[in-house]
C-alpha cells in the first residue's frame, strides 16, 4: 500500500505485495508525522536561496563602488526603480570581471585537496543550480541537522546511475545552510581516473573515498558527504529502488569516531528514477572498465538523447545528527560497535526512505 | 672540538651553496665537499676532493679526514655535464651503497643526512589527496629518479638497523625551486608554451632552495631542544599550486594533449633537446603530488619560510615574462573593465570599481561564464 505510490511505471503492484508488512508498521508511524515537516521548510528554502546568490557582502560592495542610492536600494533588496537595476547591474558585471582578473592572472587559492572555493562557488555552483532549482526542484528538509561550524559527516544513499544525487546534496547543503557551508564529497576512484572528470571533481572540493582523506576534512572542521553504497547502490537495478545496499565495511563510521564529528543520516528520494535502469551491460562494462554500463528505457537507444534524465521532483531530508564524541578513542577499533552503529545510520536511512516516499504525491510532481 | 662534515654532490648548485653555508656555523670545522667532477662555483674555505663516490675510495676519505657528518646530496635526477641516465642511476644507487658501506665501517660517523624526494610516493590517482610520512605509495614509481629515491632510502633504512647509534635523517625535497635551480620541472617550466595533460590538471608543492639550505644545516646539527632530527621527514612549502595557476602566474599559454600523445611530445621534445619528459615527470603532471609537512614541523621542529606560491613567485621573477604576462592580462580586462564601467555612472571614475582586487564576491551569474572553458 505504500508503494502503490512510490512509482507509477513498472511492477510495483506485485512488489508491494511481495513486501512483509513492516513496511506498513513504518507507513503507519510515518503517518504520525509529516503535518509539521511539510508546510515548514519549503518556505525556508526559499529564504536561504538569496543569501546564498547576492548576500550582505554585495551590499557592502554596492554601498562602496556606486554611493548611496544603490546602496539604498540593495537594502530594500527587490530591484525595482529603474536606476537601481543598472547600478546591481553593473556590480555584477565589475564583479564578473574582477574575477575574470583574478582566475586568468592565476591570482586564487586551492587548497591541498584542489578545492577551488571561488571557481565551485560562482561558476560550477551556477552551472548545476538550474538542474537543482528547475529540473529536478530539490526540496530541502532538516538542513538544521548540519551543524554551523565544525566537522559533521553526511551519509547518504547512493542512486541514480549517474552521481547527479551527490551534486545536488552539494548545491542543497550550499544553499540552504544559514552558514553556507561546503560539502566536501568523497568519490570513487573512478572519477579520479576518468580525465577532466577528475578535473572538476577536485575542484568542486571531492576527493577520493578513502580513510585518510576523509578524516584529513573532517579534522579541519568541514562538512564531508559519503555514500557507503557505492557502486552498489548507484548501479543498482530499477527494480530494487530505495533499497539500501550494504554499506561497504562500515569504515565511515570508525572515521567519524576517530574525528570525534557527528554523523549526520541523509536520505535523497527521487534520483533512483532519473534512470531507470532496466538492464546492465555486463561485457560493455568490463570492456570499458566501468562498474556497470546502465540499459534504460531510452538509453542507449535514443543516442545522447537517451542519456537526459528523467525530471523527476526530488527531497532531500537530512535527519537528526548522530553523536560520535561520547565514545572512547579506542572505541573506532572496536568492530562490534562500527556494526551496530553502521546499521542505525543504515537504519535511520532507510526508515527516512520509505516516510518520504509515502508523503510523496507522485514521481514527478 | 668541531664536527667535520662530508658533503656528496658538491659541484652541484644546491651543494656548493650547502657547503658555503654550512663552513660558516660555529660547531663545524672543516667542511670536505667531495664530487666527482670539478664545481664551477667557489666552495670558500671547504676542502674540495675530487672523488667518484661509486668507487670505494670514499671510505679512505672518510677515515682519512675524520669526518663525523655525511651530507648526501648526490641523489639527483639529472646528470651534470653530460652522462646519460644509467651513470646518473649509477651514482645514486650505487653511490649511495658505497658511501653507506663506507659509513658503516666508520666508527667515527655518528649522523647522516640524506636528499630523497617526495617523489617516492609516486603519483596515482587512487592516492590518497595528501601523503603523509608513513603513506605507503599504492603504486611504486616503476623507473627513473623517483625509482632511484625509493632504492636510495631502502638502502638508508638497512643502514639506519645496521647502526642504530648514527643519526640518520631522511629528507623527502617536494619540487625544488630557486632562481638558479635546473631541474626536469624547471626545464619544463621554461618552455615557452606548455604541454599540458588534457583533463587533469595536478596539484603541485613547492619548496624554495633557501629553505633547503636551512633544513639540510638543521638536521646535519645537534637537534635543537624539544625536536628530533632523525627519521623521515617531507619537506615542502605550505600550499598548493594547480599547474594551471602556474602557467598563468609565469605567463605561459597552455596546449593541452591527450594522455595517449603526451608520450610522443615528451619524446619529441626530448629529441629535440630541450627538455626530458620521464614517465615520472609525466605522472606528476598528471595527477600531481602533495605531501603533509605536519611531522616537520612539529618533530623536526622547523617551518618553511616561503609558501608554495612564494617559492613560485620567486622563481617567476628569476625568469623572463612568458607570451602571456599576467600582468598585460590583467590589464587586458582593466580595459574591458574600463570601457563598460563609464555607461552607467558618470560621476565617478571609470576603473575603481572593477581593478580594485578586493571587490567582493558577487552573485553567480552570466559574467563569470566566459572563463569557465580556461578554468
Amino acid at each position: 500500500m505504500a508503494d502503490a505510490k512510490v512509482i507509477p511505471f513498472d511492477d510495483d503492484r506485485s512488489r508491494a505485495r511481495r513486501r512483509p508488512g513492516r513496511a506498513d508498521g513504518e507507513a503507519a508511524a510515518v503517518r504520525a508525522l509529516p503535518g509539521p515537516q511539510g508546510p515548514e521548510e519549503p518556505e525556508g528554502g526559499r529564504e536561504a536561496l538569496p543569501g546564498a546568490q547576492g548576500g550582505p557582502e554585495a551590499g557592502a560592495e554596492a554601498a562602496a563602488a556606486a554611493g548611496a542610492d544603490a546602496g539604498a536600494e540593495n537594502g530594500a533588496g527587490a530591484g525595482s526603480t529603474d536606476g537601481a537595476g543598472t547600478g546591481g547591474w553593473e556590480r555584477r558585471l565589475a564583479g564578473g570581471l574582477a574575477f575574470l582578473r583574478r582566475r586568468v592572472t592565476g591570482d586564487y587559492e586551492v587548497d591541498e585537496f584542489g578545492y577551488d572555493e571561488e571557481l565551485t562557488d560562482q561558476v560550477l555552483m551556477s552551472l548545476i543550480r538550474p538542474l537543482y532549482e528547475k529540473y529536478f526542484r530539490v526540496e530541502v528538509k532538516g538542513v538544521e541537522n548540519i551543524p554551523a561550524e565544525g566537522g559533521a559527516l553526511i551519509v547518504a544513499n547512493h542512486s541514480g546511475t549517474l552521481p547527479l544525487d551527490g551534486l545536488m546534496m552539494q548545491v542543497a547543503v550550499h544553499d540552504h545552510h544559514p552558514a553556507g557551508r561546503h560539502l566536501r564529497l568523497l568519490a570513487a576512484d573512478l572519477v579520479f581516473v576518468l580525465p577532466i572528470v577528475n578535473e572538476l571533481a577536485r575542484k568542486a572540493g571531492h576527493t577520493l573515498a578513502c580513510a585518510e582523506d576523509a578524516e584529513r576534512l573532517l579534522r579541519a572542521g568541514e562538512i564531508v558527504g559519503v555514500m557507503p553504497e557505492g557502486f552498489k547502490g548507484i548501479g543498482k537495478p530499477f527494480g530494487e529502488r530505495y533499497k539500501l545496499q550494504r554499506f561497504g565495511r562500515g569504515g565511515f563510521v570508525s572515521t567519524a569516531l576517530r574525528a570525534g564529528v557527528p554523523i549526520v543520516p541523509c536520505s535523497i528520494v527521487g534520483a533512483e528514477e532519473i534512470y531507470p535502469m532496466i538492464g546492465n551491460a555486463k561485457t560493455l562494462a568490463r570492456v570499458l572498465g566501468f562498474p556497470y554500463f546502465p540499459l534504460t528505457p531510452t538509453f542507449p537507444w535514443l543516442g545522447p538523447l537517451g542519456a537526459l534524465p528523467l525530471p523527476t521532483k526530488w527531497t532531500i531530508q537530512f535527519g537528526e545528527p548522530i553523536p560520535t564524541d561520547s565514545y572512547a578513542p579506542e572505541a573506532a577499533e572496536d568492530p562490534m560497535l562500527m556494526f551496530n552503529l553502521t546499521d542505525q545510520v543504515r537504519e535511520q536511512i532507510q526508515h527516512t526512505l520509505y516516510k518520504l516516499l509515502v508523503q510523496r504525491r507522485s514521481v514527478f510532481f | 672540538m668541531g664536527k667535520v662534515v662530508l658533503v656528496t654532490g658538491a659541484a652541484r648548485h644546491l651543494g656548493g651553496r650547502f657547503v658555503r653555508r654550512i663552513q660558516r656555523d660555529p660547531e663545524v670545522e672543516r667542511v670536505i665537499a667531495v664530487d666527482a667532477v670539478d664545481p664551477a662555483h667557489q666552495l670558500g674555505a671547504a676542502e674540495f676532493v675530487r672523488a667518484d663516490i661509486r668507487r670505494p675510495e670514499i671510505a679512505k676519505i672518510l677515515a682519512e679526514h675524520d669526518v663525523d657528518t655525511v651530507v648526501h646530496l648526490d641523489v639527483t635526477g639529472t646528470a651534470l655535464g653530460g652522462g646519460g641516465r644509467t651513470s646518473v642511476k649509477e651514482t645514486n644507487v650505487i653511490g649511495t651503497m658505497q658511501l653507506l658501506g663506507a659509513c658503516q665501517k666508520s666508527p667515527r660517523i655518528s649522523r647522516l643526512v640524506i636528499k630523497s624526494s617526495t617523489s617516492v610516493y609516486g603519483s596515482a590517482p587512487r592516492d590518497p589527496a595528501v601523503f603523509t610520512e608513513t603513506t605507503p605509495a599504492k603504486s611504486l614509481p616503476s623507473g627513473g629518479f623517483a625509482k632511484d629515491a625509493v632504492e636510495v632510502e631502502g638502502y638508508v633504512r638497512g643502514f639506519a638497523r645496521r647502526r642504530p647509534d648514527v643519526a640518520v635523517c631522511v629528507l623527502r625535497f617536494a619540487n625544488i625551486l630557486g632562481p638558479r635551480i635546473d631541474s626536469p620541472l624547471t626545464e619544463y617550466l621554461a618552455l615557452p608554451i606548455l604541454p599540458t595533460v588534457l583533463g587533469y590538471d595536478p596539484r603541485l608543492q613547492f619548496v624554495h632552495e633557501d629553505d633547503v639550505i636551512d633544513v639540510l644545516r638543521m638536521s646535519a646539527h645537534e637537534p635543537r631542544r624539544a625536536t628530533l632530527n632523525s627519521g623521515t621527514f617531507n619537506v615542502a612549502g605550505d600550499g598548493v599550486l594547480l599547474l594551471s595557476q602556474c602557467a598563468r602566474r609565469l605567463g605561459r599559454p597552455t596546449v593541452p594533449v591527450l594522455l595517449p600523445a603526451v608520450t610522443w611530445v615528451g619524446t619529441a621534445l626530448r629529441t629535440v633537446g630541450i627538455t626530458d619528459f620521464a614517465p615520472e615527470q609525466i605522472r606528476l603532471l598528471t595527477h600531481g603530488r602533495v605531501v603533509s609537512t605536519v611531522q616537520t614541523r612539529e618533530v623536526l621542529g622547523f617551518s618553511p619560510r616561503y609558501t608554495t606560491a612564494e617559492a613560485f613567485a620567486d622563481f617567476v621573477r628569476g625568469r623572463g615574462p612568458g607570451l602571456l604576462p599576467p600582468e598585460m592580462l590583467a590589464g587586458a580586462v582593466d580595459r574591458i573593465a574600463g570601457r563598460l564601467a563609464p555607461s552607467g555612472s558618470r560621476g565617478r571614475p571609470a576603473s575603481t570599481a572593477p581593478v580594485a582586487p578586493s571587490a567582493s564576491p558577487v552573485s553567480a551569474a552570466s559574467p563569470v561564464h566566459p572563463v569557465h572553458d580556461g578554468a
